[in-house]
């Protein structure tokens, strides 16, 4: 029961606490308005180029931009402790880590969520996109899929932070992988072999192209196993962040490195 | 000479600050090479008249526009948060000529970021940069970095009283990318947004750049992108002297 309390009481709590700084003066620029123009941009490259429709981009880069919530936000689960001298407090507790750890990740996958939901309503209104109504709640399920699996590859993230003091840069690195390997922009085809390979085991790629095939039609069962596949996706990174995380703690209090980096 | 002196120092030393900050340094030259290495790939599989030179050029000055942006906004604050902007204002030389510089390293840092696409779209894409006036072409990256420098400097004293100016900064990287008609032909956009290209420096600066890169005439768009820098320059002097008057009246200084 404690442990449940953990999971979801002191994510929402830790959330409040760590991202009081997250007022609307930061939220909307940041989270509201920039992946809007992250849509035009690449949809207008796209009519410059003549490649993929503005259907492409838009569904693209609606669902790639949850990588900034999912990935800054678990990097500040780490440095945001750190940053108010509580990290140590946080580690030295008898809590189990599982609901300490995964418990925060709830509030930033539901926070990429609506960031991909609102770019991907507010991109389809402004270059006219048809997408039917009827692949709405589908897409909603897509949508909070990709934020989970994202929000794993955050953990890891959250993890090296133990380790890397500048991990803001770390986050804009991968937010930068994840815009050109996962096919929100380029087309899996284009890519060479090795980079297609990379691709397939990295979050949004599956279900970007889920939501491409939902927004043209396809129905949820038909898109099932590229759910699936994201999904696993999620979880193994989720594992492997975990994992990290525990062995990053346990370095930690060896080399007395917690507060230092 | 003394201001000439001051601007030199000013931006020597803030180089040597942003050389040693991984965010301000490696960050804002690998960051660019995500979005180049996308338009890359996008032109090379479009069917588009406009090769591979042309989404070159305008991702390589992207980063440039980049390293200014992100930065820029919230220069002013910085100081704040470092305790150390009392001390600035209150020098003998005006505060525009100390905060100046700032903005005009960060656009400095622009240039190895231009450099570096460049050189990445060649080694990795293939893509041949010949440049048919290369003293036209270095004048007109000299010209757009110092207007770069100068839009840096409105959008550091324009946002001071925005807690958030960092924010700010962060959000004009994509809009300036793509109404700077950048990767994408200003004809393509709508008609309203086209006035708003025409008084932003970067335009007219990423035009000069490819006319010189071309054989064309950058002269005339070289004139306008630095007159526009001048004119931003200007006004950031006239906004300085307000905000830092109404700061002092309200001994305000410190608190925003």
């Amino acid at each position: 029961m404690n442990s449940v309390r953990i999971f979801f009481v002191g994510g929402q709590i830790t959330y409040r606490a760590l991202f009081h700084w997250l007022t609307p003066q930061i939220y909307i620029p940041s989270l509201v308005v920039a992946p809007i123009f992250q849509i035009l941009l690449f949809a207008y490259i796209g009519r410059s180029a003549g490649l993929e429709s503005d259907e492409f981009y838009v569904v693209g880069n609606a669902l790639q931009y949850a990588a900034v919530p999912c990935l800054f936000a678990m990097t500040q689960m780490v440095g945001g402790e750190r940053y108010q001298n509580t990290l140590s407090a946080i580690l030295v507790s008898p809590a189990r880590r599982i609901p300490l750890f995964v418990g925060r990740a709830i509030p930033v996958v539901l926070n990429g969520a609506f960031v991909a939901a609102f770019s991907l309503a507010a991109g389809t209104a402004i270059l006219g996109v048809d997408i039917p109504l009827s692949a709405v709640p589908a897409l909603a399920l897509v949508i909070l899929v990709a934020a989970f699996s994202c929000t794993g590859l955050g953990l890891i993230n959250a993890a090296l932070s133990l380790r890397i003091r500048e991990n803001a840069m770390l986050s804009n690195v991968l937010f930068g992988f994840l815009l050109i390997f996962t096919g929100a922009n380029v087309p899996l085809g284009e890519l060479p072999g090795w980079m297609r390979t990379i691709s397939d085991g990295l979050p949004f790629t599956h279900a970007i192209e889920a939501a491409r095939k939902l927004a043209d039609g396809a129905s949820l069962g038909s898109v099932a196993g590229l759910v699936g596949t994201e999904v696993l996706i999620g979880l193994a990174y989720a594992g492997v962040g975990y994992a990290l995380l525990r062995f990053m703690e346990v370095q930690s209090r060896r080399y007395a490195s917690l507060e230092r980096s | 000479m003394r201001v000439v002196r001051l601007l030199a120092v000013g931006w020597l030393y803030h180089m040597k600050m942003i050389s040693r900050s991984p965010f301000e340094g490696f960050g804002q030259v690998i960051w660019p090479l995500f979005f180049a290495t996308v338009a890359f790939f996008v032109f090379r599989a479009g069917d588009s008249p406009r090769g591979l030179l042309y989404a070159s050029l305008g991702a390589a000055v992207m980063g440039m526009w980049s390293a200014t942006s992100t930065t820029a906004g919230g220069a002013m604050q910085r100081e704040r948060w470092h305790g150390t902007l009392e001390l600035l204002v209150a020098t003998p030389p005006h505060f525009a000529l100390v905060l100046l510089p700032v903005t005009l390293a960060m656009a400095t840092v622009g240039i190895y970021s231009l450099g570096a696409t460049l050189l990445y779209g060649h080694f990795l894409f293939g893509i041949e940069l010949s440049v048919e006036h290369p003293l036209l072409f270095a004048g007109s990256i000299v010209g757009t970095v110092l207007s770069f420098g100068a839009l840096g400097f409105a959008f550091a004293v324009t946002f001071v009283r925005f807690r958030a100016a960092w924010a700010l900064g962060n959000l004009f990287e994509y809009p300036v990318w793509l109404i700077g008609g950048f990767l994408v032909p200003l004809l393509l956009l709508p008609d309203w947004v086209r006035p708003i290209s025409w008084v932003l420096a970067p335009t007219w600066g990423m035009n000069a750049i490819r006319e010189a890169a071309v054989g064309g005439s950058p002269l005339n768009d070289l004139a306008v992108c630095l007159g526009l820098g001048a004119l931003y320059v200007l006004t950031g002097i006239l906004i300085t002297n307000r905000v830092l008057d109404a700061a002092r009246r309200r001994a305000a200084l410190s608190l925003s």
